[in-house]
């Protein structure tokens, strides 16, 4: 290995390691934050940043040496007591923690440790050195950074040396060879400038012969080489290592699984007894080596009582974060991968969940709020729960934010429970609008949190006291690795289903196969005690083809209900075959997309299986819409109408029948007039209203005849037969009027009736079909026309001075 | 330069010996729902599971049928490892750098990309197969 390589390997080393101590450093610190006095936590920062700082100057990290040397004088001071440990002291600590963390993030990147200064930091860090009111302080820590400075390389050694290995003086006077006064001369000549070692000085001054000088160095030695060959508990491995032999491990299951299932084909004892040790040494080598790739969780909290410190202060709460089960164990890749949703969760508990200090005692609750985590095994899952003691969630609250936000209907919210309530935080859309946080809900990002707990297998489940708190469990599997799976084939080939989404196997026979499974609307369901069970033909989902029928023809029909969050489905496959454990095989990226498959597996025949995503079936089916948790499936059409905007239309019946319409939005009112109160101006009808002159505009007798259709026409007579109206209107006495506003003068346009004002969405399907239409569409399943008001006023208008002509011509 | 080389359909065709990892006889293969057309399923090797491109169609030439066995040049990636298929395997030839040539501005679409030149033999051309690109593209 060259030197460079060494130097590599080096940096590595201390990268990794100073990480691993930053880690602690941050709980440390705010452990010490609570209990001042306590020495040993105290000892162990100290050591971590001494050591930081020792190995940085080695390695020629000058930026990282100077941050951790000036935090160090910092928390020597702390440590003998000279200052108190404040926030603001604290604070600084913890800031000076985030910069080394950086600069060590530099350093892995490019091998330096980066172009910030920091220098505020050190100013503060300095600062903070000079005790409340004491001047003379500061030249003292300038001193001390003097002298440190100049001679890094003793003070450097001395604590570790301490620990460890006695110095020989220290032997010597233990031993009585010399007396402590003699050696403190010794040092004292050393310090003042002697290099010679101290043993030798003590000979030279012939206070101690030579050869128990000799006796000591041989004892110190003997404990050197003990301390460093003092045998570890634990090594450090390199993660893709552990992938590989978990790799190898999965491939000799499957060897094992082909073993087994060729011995079953001829009948030797010897060779099933050796198959079967086979498979029990391979089950042994599985766990242990899995065992390798797991980890504590306690590695994924060590950053939280720091999140819970910085938040609460950040919004003045006072919260104690207490921990549980740290030394529970979880897959590798799992740990990863829960730490964005947990922090999530935290985060959530620290701003929603406990209360302002002022609430909780005025509720007569402790100022100080506590968060629990608490984590556990449980028949081979990993929970986690995150509890805190707080104001918890009000159930009305949350449905009536939904109702809001229409994500649920009136029904839905009279008949939903308190659990199914609790759980709209996990909607999508619950979370958009910044005015979550005024109920006491928690919604920021909480689908997301849900999703990807579920993409890990997992659950989340949520309970609530109001006034009592909340707590937020989570289920995950130990490992993704290797998984228990149901195995079904469809079209010849087979496939994997994971069990956690397993529900139950249905069979349906003879008579139940043929009438068992009814349409909906065009959508398969089928009736599970009592309630509809959406169904999806695997065959059609996967390859497009329609199974329905194929289904139909096989007399036997299986349905395997499966869950997907919240929902339930029935997947019809060919046939079931059996549950084992798979080995799962991430996908090539040519695959990656695909989100109805998980990945792939390698069965006991050595072919390959596809691994199913029962979440991204149900999201491929369109089952995983809003509506459709409510039971059954949705049509395609239904979703998409719900996703364009509705319109408030205005609609009304022509004199020939014909319906007509125009958006709401464009009408000022409704009103009736009196026949007795239409005046005359000129040619114009007019109508005092409201303080003005209005306008009215006979908009029917304005447009000409429509012939454009002939649907429009068979409508047309289709209302006339229905209605009859027409001359009733008339003899009322009054005109229904629609008053539109047009710059600031009021137009009224006279129709024949107002039918109604409707929501709808709007599908413009025909083209204007006559002047002062602007459009056709077809609206609570009839053929209406909009009309468009600005064409109409210029029509009148229009007509109004081609009328006045004609009369000048006749006059 | 080593060319491992390979016919597909009336072309002779090589890619970098150094891009091979190995050369298979025809796999048993599981068809993959929902992919592209140009896959054409997995392959067990070995307890590796690799993804089999039809490179025929990727070509634009007419694709394997069913009934076809088509032989596996396991190109290994960062990323794991693809098998194309192609016909039949030929010799790893060393070829004379001054032999190649660029297409020529009519070679177009797909082929363009994938194709990055031909080396004239004394009797046919050998087309060079970019084989980082043909994985690139099926991905």
């Amino acid at each position: 290995m060259d030197e460079m390589d060494e130097m590599y390997e080096v940096i590595q080393e201390f990268i990794v390691e100073s990480n691993e101590n930053l880690d602690n450093l941050d709980n440390d610190l705010v452990a010490l934050e609570e209990d001042p006095t306590n020495a040993d936590i105290m000892g162990s920062i100290f050591r971590t940043i001494h050591t930081i700082k020792g190995t940085c100057g080695f390695l020629g990290f000058g930026k990282l040496e100077k941050v951790s040397h000036v935090g160090e004088n910092l928390l020597s001071k702390l440590r003998e007591g000279e200052l108190p440990l404040t926030q603001p002291r604290t604070t600084a600590l913890l800031q000076m923690v985030d910069a080394i963390r950086q600069m060590l993030a530099c350093i892995e990147e490019s091998q330096n440790d980066g172009d910030e200064e920091y220098l505020e930091l050190i100013e503060n860090l300095a600062a903070l050195q000079i005790a409340d009111g004491e001047g003379e302080v500061d030249s003292a820590a300038a001193q001390d950074d003097a002298a440190a400075e100049s001679a890094p390389a003793v003070e450097d050694d001395e604590p570790e040396e301490e620990e460890r290995v006695k110095p020989i003086g220290a032997i010597l006077v233990e031993s009585g060879d010399v007396s402590s006064d003699d050696l403190a001369a010794a040092i004292q000549q050393q310090l003042d400038g002697d290099k010679t070692a101290v043993g030798e000085i003590l000979v030279n001054k012939g206070v101690v012969k030579k050869e128990a000088v000799d006796k000591a160095v041989s004892k110190q030695s003997e404990a050197q080489t003990r301390a460093s060959t003092a045998s570890p508990s634990s090594i450090r491995v390199d993660v893709n290592l552990l992938d590989q032999l978990m790799n190898l491990v999965g491939e000799l299951v499957l060897i094992r699984n082909q073993v087994l299932q060729f011995g079953e084909s001829f009948d030797n004892p010897v060779f099933s007894t050796t198959s079967q040790h086979l498979s029990q040494v391979t089950s042994e080598l599985q766990e242990q080596v899995m065992q390798t790739r797991m980890q504590p969780i306690g590695g994924v909290w060590s950053k939280f009582p720091r999140v819970v410190r910085d938040l609460s202060q950040g919004c003045g709460k006072q919260i104690r974060l207490e921990m549980e089960g740290k030394e529970t164990d979880l897959d590798k890749s799992l740990i990863e991968a829960i730490k964005d949703p947990l922090t999530h969760l935290i985060r959530n508990s620290v701003d929603h969940g406990i209360e302002m200090p002022e609430v909780r005692t005025a509720n007569g609750k402790a100022a100080e709020g506590v968060i629990t985590l608490r984590a556990y095994h449980e028949g081979g899952q990993v929970n986690i729960e995150i509890c805190d003691d707080g104001g918890g969630i009000d159930p009305e609250k949350l449905k009536s934010k939904a109702l809001e936000k229409k994500l649920i209907s009136e029904d839905q919210a009279k008949n939903m429970g308190e659990k199914d309530a609790l759980n709209l935080i996990f909607k999508a859309g619950f979370s958009t609008a910044a005015a979550v946080t005024n109920i006491s809900g928690r919604g920021v990002g909480m689908d997301v949190v849900k999703t990807n707990i579920e993409n890990l297998g997992g659950v989340v489940d949520i309970s609530s006291k109001l006034g009592e708190g909340t707590t937020m469990r989570i289920k995950i599997p130990l490992t993704l690795a290797i998984i228990p799976a149901l195995t079904v084939t469809c079209a010849g080939d087979r496939y994997a289903i994971p069990q956690i989404n397993l529900m139950e196997l249905l069979m349906l026979e003879g008579e139940d196969a043929v009438s068992g499974i009814e349409q909906l609307h065009g959508v398969p369901v089928y009736r599970l005690r009592g309630k509809l069970l959406p169904l999806l033909y695997l065959n059609k989902e996967l390859w497009g083809e329609d199974s329905a029928e194929n289904a139909a023809t096989n007399s036997n029909i299986n349905i395997v209900v499966l869950k997907a969050g919240e929902l339930q489905f029935g997947l019809v496959v060919d046939d079931v075959n059996d549950t084992q454990e798979v080995v799962v095989k991430p996908l090539g990226k040519q695959l990656k997309g695909i989100n109805s498959l998980a990945g792939a597996t390698i069965m006991g025949d050595g072919r390959v299986a596809i691994i199913l995503d029962v979440f991204g079936l149900a999201e491929n089916a369109k089952l995983l819409s809003e509506t459709a948790q409510q039971g059954a499936g949705i049509h395609d059409e239904q979703l998409a109408t719900e996703e364009k905007e509705k319109v408030s239309l205005v609609l009304m019946r022509n004199p020939d029948g014909g319906r007509m319409t125009v958006p709401l939005s464009e009408v000022t009112r409704l009103e009736e007039i009196q026949k007795n109160d239409i005046e005359s101006v000129g040619n114009d009808e007019v109508v005092r209203y409201r303080g003005q002159i209005m306008t009215l505009i006979n908009v029917f007798s304005l447009l000409p005849e429509r012939r454009s259709s002939e649907r429009l026409i068979a409508d047309g007579e289709k209302e006339m037969e229905s209605s009859g109206t027409q001359q009733s209107a008339d003899s009322s006495g009054v005109v229904q009027v629609i008053v539109c506003t047009k710059g600031d003068k009021a137009i009224g346009l006279v129709v024949d009736q107002v039918l109604d004002v409707t929501e709808e969405v709007v599908e413009i399907s025909g083209e204007s079909s006559r002047r002062g239409v602007s459009a056709t569409a077809v609206i609570q399943d009839r053929v209406t026309e909009f009309l468009d008001i600005d064409e109409v006023i210029a029509m009148s208008s229009g007509k109004s001075k081609r009328r006045s002509s004609h009369s000048g011509a006749e006059a | 330069m080593q060319l491992c080389t390979f016919k597909l359909g009336d072309y002779f065709f090589g890619v970098d010996v150094e891009k091979v990892q190995e050369v298979i006889r025809h796999q048993e293969m599981t068809r993959i729902p929902l992919a592209k057309k140009e896959i054409r399923g997995l392959i067990n090797l070995r307890g590796q599971i690799v993804t089999a491109v039809d490179l025929r169609l990727l070509l634009g030439l007419s694709k394997f049928s069913d009934s076809d066995e088509p032989m596996n040049i396991i190109i290994c990636d960062d990323d794991g490892a693809v098998s194309f298929q192609v016909d039949e395997i030929g010799d790893v030839l060393d070829v004379d750098e001054s032999s190649f040539e660029y297409p020529p501005e009519t070679l177009k679409g797909i082929a363009r990309e994938l194709i990055q030149g031909a080396y004239k033999l004394t009797d046919r051309l050998l087309l060079v197969l970019d084989a980082d690109k043909a994985v690139e593209v099926t991905a």
